[in-house]
């Protein structure tokens, strides 16, 4: 299925996360193509986040593997850009909109190696894509929710990567800006990256992907939106957990600590 | 900029080799009297006052470097844990061969040092407790093995010349050149790793899961700090004691953070405040005689924390209320000419002034209230006072006129376009006409048409008659001239 010289931007094999000791993801198996903008819908606690960050090895995989590219993800990070949930920073840190856009260049920057001019200039575009240049010298605490997450996809525009990983984009934002944000993914895969959004709003995922990920514990389908989209797989997915598979879960983990 | 700190890091540490080793201790300084003592710590004669000098000041330049990235990643109970932890190693270092020797104690307290935060980590790792308890923990624990090894050596035949009580509370007098060498090469080293390092600590403090992703090592940072606190905190102790080397590390990095937005800037002032703390510490150590120097050094670092907190321009507290105070003096001045433009529009513009009776009946006020509040427009240069009455100065006018025109702009706002009942929205205009800016104004004037008349049917004031009446009042005027020009500008709009 998989060509060897054109690998997919992210396959995912059999990838197993347990969360404290407690499985949260079982045997997740999937090749994403290249140019797709992929929703990962879901419901509370399907493990949506918990998915993008085994992918990047924040959190461990207690089984399977995950390519990027075609090699394994250290080989490749830096070809992945990462818009993390927007509650998982202190908005207080002494920096500004700008320190922070330029963050996104530290991975294509040697350790210990300041930001050069291009990068400034790198970033003050991807500022100016998302219409946050003038609030460029504010620290980031005085912006509202919807310009945080603003400053968070700049940021990621700034990695200039191939494939992007965003978790819940979308919280907080209000209407206005929820579809300028639409409009960057959209051109972003027109230029042919690959994009995986986490989002929780099914009335609007059915327009804003090309593909869906229905994620409850374990893939519960994944293909093109017209075709997964239908009231079946969406009563699978969010039709209650399943019973034993959790129950089971649960056992395991109280077992194992 | 990297190669000159560089540069002068290196020099510093040649001053500190070059020290002629005669050195008297301070504690053997015979009575003088308190001028003399300033006297000698100014001159620097002393070979002592010279290291105590540096030492402190190089304490609080480390300290403090390293409390900003404590306080950054809301991590400043660890320096507190750490700075305790480390008295057994402190014992340990001393026992290994009998005496005072600095690397010694040095090496022994970092490893220990280094065993709590390890044991922090472990107690979180795999327990339920969560970092607070481990910290507690480790914190009384491992103090109390170091006080317990302090009592054994104290009782040792040589143990109470081993001058190991001033790591208690401190005492910069007691720093050898050894120790001051010690302070030297860690502070180099801290100053160094930070500047080369810079981005990369930034960033693991403020998101270290988007570091992570990009394939930085994100864990190598985070202990690489870790031991460098612990150095900062080894070579400080001797100076400020164990009890209190935490508040130097925090105190001078708080009192930063409170005043700057920008971590580079929020190192360099810690630093700073650092530095001085040190020194005044040292310096009333001194002239105090054997004073302890933590307690001073820390009590400045206190002073500079509280100026900080109540005199920061942006978040100081006093800043914050005069801010505040002089928000309330403009609303009240806002609101004493607008009923001064009510008066008049009562009598439809006839009368050029307004009497005290006119106003006190308009604003149902007493009329020493009234004076009051005259009295304060008179002074902002809004309006003019002859006897008991007042009359607007061309400033006046137009202020006043934004102040009705923002409130009834508002109100019509509220009525027309969010549908709200035209007798609730006259308390929600009273707040916001005092702080709608030049471009709400105009984008509210389009929403709304360029409308002339409130939902209660009053006009509402024009950019032109602002300005028309404002420049007409200066000129003399005929009294009837001003329904007229009202009138005709309404015409116009």
């Amino acid at each position: 299925m998989v060509d060897p010289d054109n690998p997919p931007p992210l396959e995912l094999h059999d990838l197993t996360v347990a969360y404290h000791k407690k499985p949260v993801l079982y045997g997740i198996d999937m090749a994403v193509p290249k140019g797709s903008l992929v929703g990962i819908i879901g419901p509370n606690g399907a493990g949506k986040s918990t998915l993008i960050k085994a992918i990047m090895g924040l959190l461990p995989a207690s089984a399977g593997w995950v390519k990027v590219f075609g090699e394994p993800y250290k080989k490749n990070c830096h070809r992945v850009g990462y818009v993390p949930q927007r509650e998982s920073v202190d908005w207080d840190f002494p920096v500004n909109v700008m320190d922070v856009v330029l963050m996104g260049r530290y991975g294509h920057l040697r350790i210990g190696q300041r930001p050069t001019k291009n990068d400034k200039e790198i970033a003050v575009e991807c500022l100016k894509k998302v219409k946050m240049l003038p609030f460029a010298k504010l620290q980031i605490g005085n912006l509202s929710g919807g310009q945080q997450q603003r400053v968070f996809l700049a940021r990621a525009l700034a990695q200039e990567s191939d494939l992007y990983l965003m978790d819940e984009p979308f919280v907080g934002v209000d209407a206005a800006t929820e579809a300028a944000i639409v409009e960057i993914l959209r051109e972003l895969v027109t230029r042919g990256k690959t994009l995986l959004v986490v989002h929780h709003d099914l009335a609007t995922a059915k327009e804003y992907f090309d593909s869906l990920l229905l994620l409850n514990m374990r893939l519960v389908a994944f293909g093109p939106t017209e075709e997964v989209f239908t009231p079946e797989i969406l009563q699978t997915t969010y039709g209650g957990r399943l019973t034993i598979l959790s129950e089971v879960a649960q056992t395991i983990g109280v077992q194992k600590s | 900029m990297r190669k000159s700190t560089v540069g002068l890091c290196l020099v510093l540490l040649l001053l500190v080799f070059c020290q002629p080793a005669e050195a008297a201790r301070i504690s053997d300084i015979t009575e003088t009297s308190m001028t003399e003592q300033v006297q000698r710590f100014f001159s620097l004669r002393d070979p002592s006052v010279r290291y105590a000098l540096l030492g402190s000041i190089l304490l609080g330049a480390c300290c403090s470097l390293m409390g900003s990235f404590l306080i950054v990643r809301k991590m400043a109970l660890m320096g507190d844990a750490l700075s305790h932890a480390v008295l057994p190693g402190v014992a340990l270092g001393f026992l290994w061969n009998m005496e005072k020797d600095p690397i010694a104690i040095f090496i022994g307290a970092v490893l220990v040092g280094l065993l709590g935060a390890g044991t922090v980590q472990l107690i979180r790792n795999t327990t339920r407790h969560k970092e607070d308890a481990a910290l507690g923990f480790v914190l009384a624990s491992f103090f109390s093995v170091g006080i317990c090894l302090f009592t054994m050596i104290q009782n040792l035949p040589s143990g109470n010349r081993s001058g190991l009580d001033k790591f208690m509370f401190g005492q910069a007098a007691a720093m050898g050149q050894g120790d001051v060498t010690l302070l030297a090469t860690v502070t180099s080293v801290i100053l160094i790793t930070i500047l080369i390092f810079f981005k990369e600590f930034k960033i693991t403090s403020f998101d270290a899961g988007f570091a992570k992703a990009y394939g930085l090592r994100v864990q190598l940072f985070h202990y690489g700090l870790m031991l460098l606190l612990a150095f900062a905190i080894v070579s400080a102790l001797q100076a400020v004691g164990v009890v209190l080397v935490s508040a130097m590390l925090i105190i001078p990095a708080a009192a930063a953070y409170l005043l700057t937005d920008r971590l580079s800037v929020m190192l360099v002032l810690a630093a700073i405040f650092g530095m001085c703390a040190g020194a005044t510490g040292a310096f009333m150590s001194f002239v105090g005689r054997n004073l302890p120097t933590g307690p001073f050094m820390v009590i400045a670092a206190g002073a500079v924390f509280a100026a900080a907190l109540f005199f920061g321009p942006r978040h100081g507290l006093v800043s914050r209320w005069w801010r505040q105070r002089s928000q309330t003096a403009k609303i009240r001045c806002e609101n004493t000419l607008k009923a001064l433009y009510r008066v008049l529009e009562d009598g439809d513009f006839v009368q050029e002034s307004v009497t005290i009776q006119e106003f006190c009946e308009q604003r149902r006020e007493t009329i020493e209230d009234a004076r009051q509040q005259w009295k304060e427009i008179n002074k902002a240069g809004f309006a003019t006072l002859r006897s008991d009455a007042a009359a607007f100065t061309p400033d006046g006018w137009q202020r006043a006129c934004e102040v009705v025109r923002n409130h009834r702009l508002w109100e019509l706002y509220l009525t027309n376009t969010a549908n709200i009942a035209a007798d609730h929205v006259h308390e929600d205009a009273e707040k916001v006409e005092h702080i709608l800016g030049e471009d709400a104004v105009r984008k509210l004037e389009r929403t709304l048409n360029h409308a002339t008349r409130d939902p209660h049917g009053k006009l509402i004031p024009s950019i032109r008659d602002i300005h028309a009446h404002g420049t007409k009042i200066s000129a003399p005027v005929r009294v009837d001239d001003k329904p007229t020009g009202f009138g005709s500008t309404k015409e116009n709009a």
